[in-house]
């Protein structure tokens, strides 16, 4: 590993970064217009064209409100809790790919992911199960009743939908034969989505996707009308915003893991028919890539505002006893499929 | 191959760091005029009562218990799952024999009640 290779890592980190802090502010933009068409309201349209500037107003007033820390809090954990959230958040995306033909820079070819590791699909499940901590210890260094029993919410529903996610993702690891996230791309070439060949997978790994990025119908840990807010009452001004930013960037995280596991990734079916020059194709797949996840982040939010909360006890029902033994099932049934037709 | 792991460590680093100046930013930027009622604990206006540090069900510890039990059978499900073709139907029914073995345990755990929330 030379010098050239880190500073050409450093750059695709820093470029992904900027484009997921961009997309958080506009998602949180989007997210109240359509609430908003949805209810029949107008939603911002004040600050900047048609109130795109909102969400940076928003950010600027949370940076410049005064950071309570209560007395009684665990000072270091409560400090530490946000970081491991967002830290968490950002450092799943390292593994997905965006496009599938390399380009030039500094005289290397520089391949559209970040690490290219043949372990990609554990280091995404290990860093999920790793954002639970953010929020048990949210819930727990704050010393408040309600932020506790949030944070145990959270750490409860989060573990329990995180066994349906993984053996939802057994069944693409063997319809693959790889862990490696451009493998697993590679694979679902032209109409050969894992959508098509995994449709029970596909749908328990959604819903579980949902639940671990504690979005309605499974936004217990912060139910407000019961928990005052759940497991960030206690915070204010910037690590209040860095917890919104970690559930947005975990959605982020979640629909481009969706869009390149189950919906092809960056595959645009029959463009290798065209013998389009490669920085055209560059371009296009990044496009398709970009056009999946953003379908899906439209769906996160659209889910929102049309399904009521679940209750606490039919989310542990529906996590234990219908998810885990369909993704299960699933598996056996994958298994069986596979073996009988080769 | 170790190699391919450096943007990894990089991304963690800087996500740490980026973590780590927000934090701090506000404390920073924002006022600082602290006193004792706006540093106490929010219960819904009343001085709380106690501390929040108490017992509290058992039941997330039962499934915190079967969470670890079952998270260990999925990652032993990992190798299997890649090398999975090349195993063929002798190791599709080994596979099947360790969840059948599972299945038995989570049905007596849901029969005894240890999931049921009331």
């Amino acid at each position: 590993m030379e010098f050239t290779d880190i500073l050409i890592s450093l750059i695709k980190i820093i470029v992904m970064f900027v484009v997921v802090l961009v997309t958080v502010a506009e998602l949180v933009y989007t997210e109240r217009k359509i609430s908003a068409w949805i209810q029949n309201r107008i939603g911002p349209n004040r600050v900047g064209w048609k109130g795109l500037l909102q969400p940076y107003a928003d950010v600027i007033k949370l940076l410049l409100k005064e950071d309570i820390v209560p007395t009684a809090a665990n000072k270091f954990i409560h400090t530490l809790a946000p970081v491991i959230s967002i830290g968490v958040a950002f450092s799943t995306l390292a593994v997905v790919p965006i496009a599938g033909e390399t380009i030039s820079m500094f005289g290397r070819e520089v391949q559209m992911v970040i690490a290219d590791v043949n372990i990609g699909i554990l280091y995404i499940l290990a860093l999920t199960s790793m954002g639970v901590y953010g929020l048990t210890l949210s819930g727990w260094s704050s010393n408040n009743k309600y932020s506790l029993l949030g944070g145990l919410r959270s750490s409860a529903q989060m573990i329990s939908y995180e066994l349906s996610m993984g053996l939802s993702v057994i069944g693409v690891v063997m319809v693959t034969g790889s862990l490696q996230l451009t493998d697993v791309v590679t694979h679902q070439a032209g109409w050969m989505w894992n959508m098509v060949l995994q449709p029970v997978g596909f749908i328990t790994f959604v819903v579980a996707a949902f639940a671990e990025t504690n979005r309605t119908p499974f936004d217990l840990p912060e139910a407000e009308p019961e928990l005052v807010g759940g497991y960030h009452t206690e915070y204010s001004s910037f690590k209040f915003a860095l917890f919104f930013l970690a559930e947005y960037a975990n959605m982020i995280t979640a629909s481009a893991v969706i869009t390149t596991l189950y919906l092809g990734g960056w595959q645009v079916p029959y463009l290798e028919l065209l013998q389009l020059p490669s920085g055209i194709v560059v371009a296009l797949q990044i496009l398709a890539f970009v056009v999946k996840v953003a379908f899906m982040l439209f769906v996160f939010q659209w889910v929102r505002w049309t399904v009521p909360r679940f209750r606490y006890d039919q989310l542990m029902d529906l996590g234990w006893k219908v998810m885990l033994p369909i993704a299960l099932a699933n598996v056996i049934a994958t298994g069986i499929v596979i073996l009988l037709i080769s | 191959m170790i190699e391919s792991y450096i943007p990894i460590f990089l991304i963690i680093g800087v996500a740490a760091i980026f973590g780590v100046v927000s934090v701090n930013m506000s404390w920073l930027l924002g006022p600082q005029r602290p006193y004792r009622e706006k540093q106490s604990t929010y219960e819904s206006g009343v001085d709380p009562v106690s501390t929040a540090h108490y017992r509290f069900s058992v039941k997330y510890y039962m499934v915190a218990l079967s969470f670890i039990i079952f998270d260990i059978e999925v990652v032993f499900m990992y190798p299997w799952a890649v090398r999975f073709r090349e195993l063929g139907w002798p190791g599709f029914v080994v596979m099947l024999v360790f969840v059948v073995v599972l299945a038995v345990g989570f049905i007596y755990e849901l029969k005894k009640g240890a999931l049921r929330w009331d």
